[in-house]
């Protein structure tokens, strides 16, 4: 079985790492050093370009320049297979792209072992294989069955047969990518405990996490990114909270929010104690008739969870929701539709739109039955007319009507996601990360739609983890963190800095 | 505010579009005028007549699988539901001497109950439709076996009392299975499909369940209700084809609908690239059979054994199958 580390303590040097990928410059000259035997937090907001620095390390990528050491020693890390040899192991946050559920823990653990130390032999030996599996996770006091399966397995248990498998072979250097944003408390602290004792054990652990207060509970050294460069890099004891959201931030862009005077009238829509399992805890909230209400967030807040349950689209999900002072009765999606609610999906290609279909009959969509004559039957001439309106007025670039979706770009789809709604007429209007993934200028017609909307009377729920959305375009924000609103902000007497603050579970104690 | 880009790659692929269009309608053109040199009287109006009789009831069984194919679903019972029909409806007559219009009513509304218990299993529990039809289908098939007693049923069968069943199959029954009627009944099938699936909201919206499940739940379409109904029109096409097989036949063999499965399975996915529209569609289904049945009857008139008939059918559809995955990931 593998050893863990040298009882040596070593150094990893990252040294002007730059990378551009088509379109973009994802890294920038950035620095990144630390050594065996201590935790260093990896921060920044999205974007930052911090899972991209660590996937250069993990050798996910051979075209970037710069070089990286190991105790002073240049090493060719250009391949993952580069990086393991020198022993660098991460454990990314999707775990099941990298386990294989119907085989057992203890098979998952010694997984390159059984692929690449074979040698020619052809019969596994179970026995050994399980006793050197279990060896280790006596080591590391985790306490799961190896002949167990791994889909039988939690979350939190899956991360550490990863982390078992990752320390299996050699490791120097271990990167838990957000490891803590779906565990629970409890089990958040009993990965700690592994943390704690993989640092004496001599290795280097690098943290990235969005939620800095527990940062202050393991790491040692902090290093900020932002905009694919470094900010700084310094001992986590001498910056605080306060700090380090400032560094994250930096300056702020301007001007490419419509600035529009709304009317904003009377309560209009209600949520009481909204809940969904474990995602959402008891939201209250409240939306007046011409109003952009936020909910920010980082990801994996809960506010996609939230707009679904708000939808109808959560099956387990409760909650009451009132419009007008009338109580709403939303079981599915569909009656949802019916009682005035619309929602633009944050997965636009797997849930927004329909790729293989028009233009036209995804613009169509929601509002088909305005569309028909003599009961059921479709009416072309109705649907051209009215897909052809949506497509000048929202300037969808797009030959005609009949285009496949799946040929429009990223913007140009979401712009249609959007379209299929504003038919509709709906009294309130949920947006899930609406700009996600959309170019710049696409993004300035996406916020002058929500204002539009907006100025039209509707009530607008907004949820997005940019902070600079928050304070560009809504009106009053509510704050998610681990599923709960911890804080509700008046967006004209609040900045980014706060919201930040709030979003990472800054001033909780 | 126009872009070109999106259309301009279609000039590299120009070929294969025009096969994947009209492979199949051409094929079809190509085999009648082969067919039509190589035998005296492959295209007297008899023989015509005779292809489009072969093929109703493929196509009307495989019309009711293109419905349960637009929702994106599977429906594998089908031919077990042809069979079932197909008992009951003799059954009605020559075990208990009802009238016409009776033995047909019960067997639809006996048929559409099952097709509900099959639906309901497909939508309820989050098993794939295929998987879960192809174990409806066996419990269908076993249903249809056990009422039969696993023995045919025709007219003045000995009953397991030993004396002669006394009813009689009536003539009106006899004639939906013989031409004229047989084919009109089918044109009309698939003609009501074909206006169902491309004029009518409901079957836009079934299309769009079949194209993303996901969004159209989220675009408030009411996506279990149409997957029951594709369902039960999957079920009551399957039982009109069971219908008509016992009107064309006079008896009920034992799992007589069974062989028909594979053929509207064929027929439906031949019928995807017809015409270039990316998925199932009644017209399509109907080339399809078309396409089968042309194959079947004029490799026949060469003498081309009956038993080596299944390696044609199988090899067009794998030609079909294959022309439109690749037209998918292209």
């Amino acid at each position: 079985m593998g050893l863990l580390a040298d009882s040596k303590a070593s150094r990893l040097d990252m040294k002007r790492i730059s990378i551009a990928f088509p379109g973009v410059k994802a890294l920038t000259d950035v620095d990144f050093h630390t050594e065996s035997g201590r935790a260093h937090a990896l921060i920044g907001a999205n974007g930052a370009g911090k899972s991209t620095l660590m996937k250069v390390l993990a050798g996910a990528y051979d075209h970037y320049t710069g070089s990286i050491s190991i105790d002073g020693k240049d090493v060719r890390i250009r391949t993952p297979k580069d990086a393991k040899d020198n022993g660098i192991q991460v454990v990314y946050q999707e775990v099941d792209t990298a386990l294989i559920p119907n085989l057992s823990v203890g098979e998952n653990i010694m997984l390159e072992q059984t692929v690449h130390d074979m040698k020619g032999k052809h019969l596994i030996k179970w026995k050994k294989l399980h006793q050197s599996a279990q060896a280790i996770l006596d080591r590391m006091n985790v306490k799961v069955p190896t002949r167990k399966l791994v889909q039988e397995l939690t979350l939190a248990e899956k991360q550490m047969v990863l982390i078992a498998r990752s320390v299996s072979k050699q490791c120097r250097f271990l990167v838990l990518d957000e490891p803590t944003a779906p565990l629970s408390h409890s089990e958040t602290e009993q990965l700690f405990r592994l943390i704690r004792f993989l640092k004496s054990e001599g290795v280097g652990i690098i943290f990235i996490s969005h939620r800095l207060p527990e940062l202050y509970e393991i790491c040692d050294d902090i290093t900020i990114m932002r905009d694919g460069q470094l900010v700084i890099r310094e001992q986590l004891a001498s910056v605080d909270q306060h700090k380090v959201v400032e560094y994250m931030l930096g300056s702020k862009l301007d001007g490419q929010f419509p600035r529009t005077e709304r009317v904003i009238g009377e309560k209009w829509f209600e949520v009481k104690s909204m809940r969904d399992n474990d995602k959402v805890h008891g939201v209250d909230l409240h939306i007046h008739k011409g109003e952009i209400v936020g909910i920010g967030g980082l990801v994996g807040a809960g506010k996609t969870e939230l707009c679904r349950a708000l939808f109808g689209a959560a099956p387990d999900a409760s909650g009451e929701l009132y419009m007008n002072n009338r109580r709403l009765r939303v079981q599915s999606p569909y009656q949802a539709v019916k009682n005035g609610l619309a929602l633009v999906p944050e997965e636009r290609r797997r849930e927004g739109v329909f790729v293989e279909e028009s233009v036209g009959v995804n613009l169509t969509a929601a509002i088909l039955s305005r569309f028909t004559s003599l009961g059921p039957w479709l009416s072309k001439s109705k649907e051209k007319n009215a897909s052809g309106e949506l497509i000048r007025s929202l300037g969808i670039k797009t030959p005609n009507e009949h285009a496949k979706v799946k040929n429009l770009s990223g913007g140009n789809q979401q712009k249609v996601a959007i379209g299929k709604w504003l038919l509709a007429d709906a009294d309130v209007y949920i947006f899930d990360e609406p700009t996600k993934g959309v170019d710049v200028g696409a993004k300035r017609d996406i916020y002058e739609l929500v204002s539009e909307l907006a100025s039209r009377g509707k009530c607008i729920l907004y949820a997005s983890s940019e902070m600079s959305e928050m304070i560009g375009i809504t009106d009053r924000i509510y704050v998610m963190y681990d599923g709960y609103v911890i804080k509700e902000l008046e967006t004209r007497n609040t900045n980014e800095e706060e919201i930040l603050l709030y979003s990472t579970g800054g001033l909780l104690t | 505010m126009k872009a070109a880009e999106p259309v301009r790659e279609k000039k590299t692929f120009q070929l294969v579009d025009f096969l994947y269009k009209y492979g199949t309608l051409i094929t079809i053109l190509l085999l009648i005028a082969a067919f039509g040199m190589m035998t005296d009287n492959f295209l007297s109006t008899a023989n015509i007549i005779n292809i489009l009789r072969s093929i109703s009831i493929v196509t009307i069984i495989a019309i009711g699988l293109t419905v349960s194919l637009a929702v994106g679903g599977f429906d594998l019972s089908v031919g077990s539901v042809a069979s079932l029909a197909n008992a009951i409806v003799i059954s009605m007559y020559v075990w208990h001497g009802q009238s016409f219009g009776l033995g047909i009513a019960v067997t639809i509304i006996f048929c559409l109950v099952v097709g509900v218990i099959n639906a309901f299993l497909v939508i309820n529990f989050k098993i794939q439709d295929m998987l879960m039809t192809l174990a409806t289908m066996f419990v269908f098939q076993g249903v249809a076996l056990t009422y039969t007693r696993g023995a045919t049923i025709s007219q003045n069968m000995v009953m397991p009392s030993g004396d002669f069943a006394t009813g009689q199959i009536p003539k009106i029954f006899g004639k939906l299975g013989q031409v004229p009627w047989i084919i009109i009944i089918m044109l009309l099938i698939v003609a009501a499909v074909h206006l169902f699936l491309t004029y009518t909201k409901h079957g836009r919206y079934m299309y769009m369940i079949g194209g993303n499940q996901e969004a159209a739940k989220l675009s408030g379409i009411a996506v279990s209700r149409y997957r029951l109904t594709a369902y039960l029109i999957s079920a009551l096409f399957a039982t009109i084809g069971g219908i008509v097989l016992g009107a064309r036949v006079m008896n009920a063999e034992v799992n007589a609908g069974g062989p028909y499965l594979m053929d509207a399975v064929a027929a439906a996915f031949i019928g995807y690239s017809v015409l270039g529209a990316g998925k199932p569609n009644a017209f399509g289904t109907f080339a399809g059979a078309v396409l089968i049945g042309i194959l079947s009857n004029g490799l026949i008139m060469l003498s081309v054994p009956y038993y080596a008939m299944d390696i044609v059918k199988g090899s067009v559809l794998a030609l079909a199958l294959a022309i439109t995955y690749y037209k998918r990931k292209h």
